[in-house]
């Protein structure tokens, strides 16, 4: 009996402050028939720009709609928040968010608002749709075009030295024998953001998958391992291999994402293993030394396989919490950005680097080198294969602070692939897969 | 009302309230639920019970024995330094210096500076290719390591780092237990010859005793969860070799791991008073038998 005020007040404060956090994030309806939607997308500066473009010409093409555009951490910060703000039916009435592994973890289908109903649900391209479905039914539009995982390469060294792009290791490392006899950092390598370490892993997938195609599947059952998997293993492997060579830019252990770009747009090193979407603050920051940069895929041992890793495009996508005239509003966005304007506007604000995945949209003639490098694979049958993220829900969270120990030499790559066996068990637990 | 032997306190029980309200819902719920929610496997939508699942899994997590060691080196490395720094920085401070005040400001004045910035300082500076400080050393002809990218030096070129910051507080706590020596211990000291070593080892190392147990067992409960300075210069890095176990259980978290890193700071917390609790116990007795 005496209790029962004090619970009474633990659940008042509980309400109380469930609705002020509530009144913080959302925005309110404007009067005269106006609506004001936010928009939450990470703090990059590619993407805030790509953001604010969107917002600029969706509301030029819809006068009644604005979009606020509000920014977030990258990386599992802002996927903590995220969750909370999803959870708490606190997030913004539009998000932008990682679609494949991660989506999988928002619980989609009770959290997120299904497009399936939407007409321009049909004009999305088949490998992105998969990316944003759960359970049979699809969450999201995409932002922007496909991204390759690869080697991108200085192409004025290539020419200085003679080289040939190599399909095959073995004809990679003979490369960085020869460039590195000329006095330049072979590969370049920013382990101070840990993140950038992981390419020769995640971008070897494509030849994973291509000598052993059925990983994915058993992979997500338990069955397949990186460490037993001599295909996969090799991803470590290589990491090891260009440490062990002595190929690696001498200041590999403290450099920057922005170093690693520098170096590659002045020549200061010749591989640098990234993503293909890096190109884009490479225009921005050293527009004169942009056509230099190529892009192959990262090589395999047989080279006939020898393919592109292919990473899925982020989705745009409505929560739970959005409703009445803002569900209207929210979808009519989402139909714009799954639009060719919506194309066109995202083209404006950022270097497109590869196929957009809505159908109809196409690509402007004067696009980078590395855009041009990357078609012949995406037009080749059993060229390209999306990356594991996108075709299995599991990816191990440690796996950046394990690919930088195996490549500055602290780790074996054999160890280290076990180690992140260890680290996949975990997440494949936590999201209550079968068989684990 | 209880009418037992106790004798009844002069407030009314409803003057306990808010106390017990603050208490009741900020330390004791939480505290039992995250028991509870460490033998659960839980995302932020639902939970599920898995008994102590969680725990076997944190121990046999390869980050975790290594964080154990690199927690208890670090803590051990910064307690020790900041004992003996800590002294001699008294000594030196309870002299009869010129600026005596100013400079005793100056010694404190980094433990008034935020964690974080002191972190991102030190990590510009200590950049093996641009950092001042390798550039300093290159001066007088020193190759500097590459303090906080070389798996060797990391763990100790943050400790040195924290020991900066800290000894401040160290010594402002040994310059009261040196002033508050009585005099006539010194001059019936130097009536009977003893010289500057004697006085240190006889007179003030006994009995500024109390002093040195405080900054003992502050720097070491500070040392073993040490987390934002670590954190703020090497996230861990490179690879896992600065990781403590408040790292390892940081990003447990933001790895979404969250009953996981519940469970790890359950045994954070029994690893913390399994050491401080019997050390404080050996080094208050010691004190009284002296």
């Amino acid at each position: 009996m005496r209790f029962r005020p004090l619970i009474l007040l633990a659940l008042t404060s509980l309400a109380l402050s469930a609705c002020s956090a509530g009144s913080l994030g959302s925005s309110d309806d404007e009067g005269g028939g106006k609506v004001a939607l936010s928009f939450l997308v990470d703090n990059s500066e590619d993407t805030v720009r790509i953001g604010e473009q969107l917002a600029k010409d969706f509301t030029a093409a819809n006068p009644d709609i604005t979009v606020k555009v509000e920014t977030r951490p990258q990386g599992t910060e802002g996927d903590n928040l995220i969750k909370t703000r999803l959870s708490t039916g606190d997030m913004t009435d539009v998000f932008e968010y990682n679609s494949g592994s991660l989506l999988q973890a928002l619980a989609p289908q009770k959290n997120l608002v299904a497009v399936d109903d939407q007409p321009w649900a049909g004009q999305l391209d088949d490998n992105f749709k998969t990316t944003v479905s759960v359970g049979g039914k699809t969450y999201g539009a995409p932002w922007g075009g496909f991204i390759a995982g690869a080697v991108l390469y200085n192409r004025a060294i290539y020419a200085k030295l003679n080289l040939q792009i190599p399909t095959t290791w073995a004809a990679f490392m003979a490369n960085n024998a020869k460039i590195k006899a000329a006095g330049i950092a072979p590969v370049i390598q920013t382990y101070q953001d840990t993140w950038t370490s992981q390419l020769f892993v995640l971008g070897d997938f494509h030849n994973v998958t291509a000598a052993e195609p059925d990983f994915a599947e058993k992979y997500t059952k338990n069955q397949a391992k990186y460490a037993t998997s001599p295909a996969a293993l090799k991803g470590f492997q290589h990491l090891q291999e260009v440490h062990d060579a002595g190929y690696l830019n001498k200041d590999f252990a403290s450099a920057k994402f922005d170093d690693g770009l520098k170096k590659l747009a002045k020549g200061e090193g010749a591989h640098y293993p990234m993503l293909s979407s890096a190109i884009s603050t490479i225009v921005a920051n050293y527009p004169e030394q942009a056509k230099d940069v190529g892009l192959f895929a990262i090589p395999s041992d047989d080279a006939a396989r020898n393919g592109l890793t292919v990473w899925s495009p982020a989705g745009v996508y409505i929560p739970a919490s959005t409703e009445g005239a803002k569900l209207d509003a929210a979808r009519k966005f989402l139909a714009f950005i799954a639009s060719p304007a919506g194309c066109a506007s995202t083209g404006t604000a950022s270097t497109p680097v590869g196929p957009y995945a809505v159908k109809g949209c196409a690509l402007p003639a004067d696009v980078t080198q590395v855009a041009k490098d990357s078609q012949p694979y995406l037009d080749r049958d059993g060229g390209s294969s999306l990356a594991l993220e996108f075709v299995s829900p599991i990816k191990g969270p440690a796996l950046e602070q394990i690919t930088v120990e195996v490549g500055s030499g602290i780790r074996k790559a054999a160890d280290g692939a076990a180690l992140y066996d260890k680290d996949v068990q975990k997440q494949a637990q936590q999201l209550g897969l079968e068989g684990w | 009302m209880s009418s037992g032997g106790r004798a009844r306190s002069p407030y009314p029980y409803w003057f306990y309230l808010p106390a017990a309200v603050i208490y009741g819902l900020l330390f004791i719920i939480p505290t039992i639920t995250a028991f509870y929610f460490s033998l659960t496997r839980w995302t932020i939508f639902d939970s599920q019970f898995i008994g102590f699942d969680n725990y076997v899994t944190f121990f046999r997590e390869p980050a975790l024995v290594s964080g154990l060691t690199h927690t208890l080196i670090y803590a051990a490395v910064t307690s020790a330094a900041k004992v003996v720094l800590g002294m001699l920085l008294a000594i030196l401070l309870t002299s009869q210096i010129v600026g005596r005040g100013f400079l005793r400001s100056v010694v404190f004045f980094p433990v008034l500076v935020s964690t974080i910035g002191v972190g991102l300082t030190f990590t510009v500076l200590m950049n093996p290719e641009q950092g001042l400080i390798n550039d300093a050393l290159a001066v007088v002809g020193i190759d500097g390591p590459a303090w906080l990218t070389d798996p060797r030096y990391a763990l100790l070129s943050v400790a040195l780092v924290d020991v900066w910051k800290g000894v401040g507080l160290a010594t402002v706590i040994y310059i009261a237990g040196i002033v508050s020596i009585p005099s006539e211990y010194f001059e019936a000291a130097t009536v009977d010859g003893a010289g500057a070593w004697d006085s240190f080892r006889r007179i003030i190392l006994p009995l500024a005793r109390p002093a040195t147990v405080t900054v003992i067992l502050l720097s070491l409960i500070g040392g073993l969860r040490s987390f934002d300075l670590i954190w703020a210069m090497t996230r861990g890095g490179p690879g896992f070799t600065s990781d403590v176990i408040a790292s390892v259980i940081y990003k447990q978290y933001q790895a979404g791991f969250y009953g996981l890193s519940t469970a790890g700071n359950v045994v954070l917390f029994l690893v913390v008073t399994a050491i401080v609790f019997p050390l404080s116990r050996l080094l208050n007795r010691k004190e009284v038998d002296l």
